[in-house]
């Protein structure tokens, strides 16, 4: 295949699409983690006094805590006391429309393709722009807010929302939950924050662009979401981050709520710098993403496409406890080069007659390291629940490694369980097929990895499916050799 | 069309070919017959660029062109065509999609505009016909849970579509049944023209029955060791391919 990985290492090299440093003056706290750095985070958002409590807790709890090293992941130790824990772009005034943006910052969303003006004219989708920590501007809230339905940054929800703050957040994903989580409770900077009333169904899906910025800055995002009785909800979130040398820190928290009858579709397109085709730089990823169906008959879906970031660690869970209430999770995730992966997903089944599908792919290429960790638990009451797992893996080379950890935890004898795993290779021999069909080695690799992923594309809303086409194309570019 | 001089060719250092000379022109149909081992496969497969496939020595020319040099898909998009004797099985990936895809980069090669959804529906819903192909098929993934019949069908839809000018099929009677066998004969009969070339890769003479050659050929330890019309397939096939053995052992003694 000589001149195939030719041809393809040529296209490795081509540097990280997104990789660039916009020049917004930023406002940025010094580098370090103490209880006046908290202090000052939450002066900085105006917050009410409950949530500086509730963060100085999860401090307290933090610093008890120790950083997980069960992961299938390596890298070196994180000094926390060399990150900067609050960068926002400095802003003027108060913003009402796009022309009082920073020009900067708008090009730097035509770079990424996500210009806010070309969202509102062409897609109907209401951005809710996250630039480093700060959101800059939310649109389409006046449709929504006709509904009753309220989708905003999480300062604003803080400040505006205080009651349903305080009955939701840190309901699903406690800070005593891990370290991380502990950590994002301690010092979220920003994040979004929707929630749709009772019998409504969102009209359009509502979606957050995410962007790493400022240099050494670790980005603490909080997300939260309910769906009140009988809503429903899609929300799309995707993200590029620009080049950096040393690794970032990343630690998200993401918060679901169904409750009775309600449904919430989430989903991710995960693109943060891997680093370098050496392993040098990238974001270090590390999430908490878990749903609660609260209520019965309530439906929670998870679709990811990870295929960014030096290091993964993320698990989109779901609490099933309502009675006949749906848990889903479709994966694909997607490491070349260097990068580590440990994903995966929890589903606990609590209430009778639940139900949860799993189908996570993985493709491992270059020297990268994929490793799928799922844990599916039937706990005593939980009458009649049902499971299906598919796990499979996709390997592209002989140098990168893909592994699977389910644990399968069962306390009532009425569960059924089906688990399907498999590891393939991309063979020669398909791809000589595709090239005798007159296609190039490059799109046949792009067609084969799609064909792979169709069960998890095809429950991506239309636009984001064609988006994480192109993503996977990219990211597959010089995994040949 | 195609002349192939002079060609050695070995895989893992074990010399298969050892100088096929071979001369095609455009409407002709040849059949190339042998016994198991003697190289037939080998040359469909050098033929069409297959990695692994050494060429020690001699030149392949394709219209004027040195076929060799080129990759295989650009041979491909050269206007060859090897239906495959164990079509690959691509998961996920519908039959339509693969068509689409791979027509479109013969045509952009050859400088012409991409069909549209309408214009490509309509074009392999004719093509269809041709090989009694069952619509489902389109949407099913390539060659997956396919019957051995099906796939080499779906290896002569997708000829039909792709319009090769020299087509090289692969022992395309392997494992078919009398009537799956019928079918794929007459599809490759009713694409015959006289702007197409075909080579027939067979170890059986019953194809020939259907897919009537111009002239066969007899492979034999990496020689062509006789050539003739029509007639020599049903002399092999009487007399068995040890006829040969001894014909060339006398040439050679």
């Amino acid at each position: 295949m000589s001149t195939e990985v030719n041809q393809i290492e040529e296209l490795a090299n081509k540097d990280y699409q997104y990789g660039f440093v916009s020049n917004v003056e930023a406002d940025s706290l010094p580098v370090g983690l103490n209880e006046d750095i908290i202090r000052l985070i939450s002066e900085k958002k105006e917050e009410p006094e409950f949530m500086l409590e509730w963060r100085l807790k999860a401090y307290r709890q933090w610093l008890k805590m120790k950083e997980p090293s069960w992961a299938n992941i390596h890298y070196d130790p994180i000094d926390y006391q060399k990150i900067s824990y609050y960068s926002a772009p400095k802003k003027k005034a108060k913003l009402n429309s796009l022309n009082e943006v920073d020009p900067e910052l708008l090009k730097t969303y035509e770079k990424l393709g996500i210009s806010l003006e070309e969202q509102k004219r062409l897609s109907g989708v209401a951005v809710d722009a996250v630039f480093d920590s700060v959101s800059v501007a939310t649109t389409f809230k006046e449709t929504l807010s006709e509904l009753g339905i309220i989708f905003c940054s999480m300062s604003e929800a803080i400040r505006e929302h205080p009651d349903l703050i305080q009955q939701y957040l840190g309901s699903v994903v406690p800070y005593t939950d891990n370290y991380f989580a502990a950590l994002n409770s301690a010092v979220f900077s920003d994040g979004s924050f929707a929630y749709i009333p009772k019998g409504v169904r969102c009209p359009m899906e509502l979606s957050t662009y995410f962007r790493i910025n400022a240099a050494n800055t670790g980005q603490f995002e909080r997300t939260l979401l309910i769906a009140d009785e009988g809503a429903y909800v899609s929300y799309l979130e995707g993200c590029t981050a620009p080049m950096r040398d040393e690794n970032q820190l990343h630690a998200a928290v993401v918060e679901l709520v169904a409750l009775d009858n309600a449904q919430i579709k989430y989903s991710t397109v995960q693109n943060w710098y891997p680093g370098d085709k050496n392993g040098k730089g990238g974001i270090y990823n590390f999430v908490t993403k878990r749903g609660a169906c609260r209520g019965v008959n309530s439906k929670i879906s998870w679709t990811q496409v990870e295929t960014g970031s030096a290091i993964t660690w993320k698990y989109p869970s779901c609490i099933l406890q309502g009675d006949n209430s749906i848990g889903e999770f479709y994966s694909v995730a997607m490491t070349n080069n260097y990068q580590q992966a440990d994903t995966g997903t929890k589903m606990i089944h609590i209430g009778k007659n639940t139900k949860s599908t799993i189908i996570s792919k993985g493709i491992s290429a270059g020297k990268s390291n994929n490793s799928y960790r799922g844990q599916v638990k039937i706990l005593k009451n939980a009458e009649n629940a049902r499971n299906f797992s598919q796990c499979d893996s996709l390997l592209i080379g002989d140098k990168c490694g893909a592994h699977t950890f389910p644990y399968l935890e069962i306390h009532n004898s009425s569960a059924k369980m089906e688990h399907e795993a498999t590891t393939s290779k991309i063979g020669e021999d398909q791809i000589f097929y595709l090239n005798q069909r007159g296609i190039s080695t490059e799109d046949a690799i792009g067609l084969i990895v799609n064909g792979y992923c169709k069960e998890v594309f095809k429950e991506l809303p239309m636009e984001f499916a064609v988006e994480a086409q192109k993503l996977l194309s990219v990211s597959l570019e010089g995994s040949v050799g | 069309m195609l002349e192939v001089k002079n060609l050695h060719a070995s895989i893992n250092g074990k010399e298969i070919l050892k100088g096929i000379n071979l001369l095609i022109e455009a409407g002709e149909t040849h059949a190339i017959m042998g016994p198991n081992g003697s190289g037939k496969s080998t040359l469909a497969s050098v033929l069409a660029g297959r990695e692994g496939y050494e060429v020690i020595k001699g030149e392949v020319i394709y219209n004027g062109k040195n076929l060799l040099e080129l990759s295989p898909e650009d041979r491909a998009r050269e206007g060859i065509f090897l239906a495959f004797q164990y079509p690959v099985e691509i998961p996920g990936v519908s039959n339509t999609n693969l068509l689409k895809t791979a027509l479109n980069s013969i045509r952009k090669y050859r400088g012409e505009e991409e069909l549209d959804a309408m214009e490509f529906l309509t074009m392999i819903k004719s093509k269809m016909k041709l090989v009694e192909m069952d619509q489902s098929l389109l949407s099913r993934s390539v060659n997956e849970g396919f019957s051995g019949g099906e796939k080499k069908r779906n290896e002569i839809f997708q000829m039909a579509v792709l319009e090769p000018k020299l087509a090289i099929l692969d022992e395309t009677d392997s494992g078919l049944d009398i009537d799956a066998l019928r079918i794929v004969a007459n599809g490759v009969t009713k694409l015959k023209s006289k702007d197409r070339a075909t080579i027939v890769v067979t170890h059986y003479q019953r194809l020939l029955e259907y897919i009537v050659p111009d002239f066969v050929h007899v492979l034999y330890n990496g020689k062509i060791v006789k050539s003739g019309g029509r007639e020599l397939a049903l002399e092999l096939e009487s007399k068995g391919y040890d006829w040969l053995k001894n014909q060339k052992e006398l040439i050679e003694n």
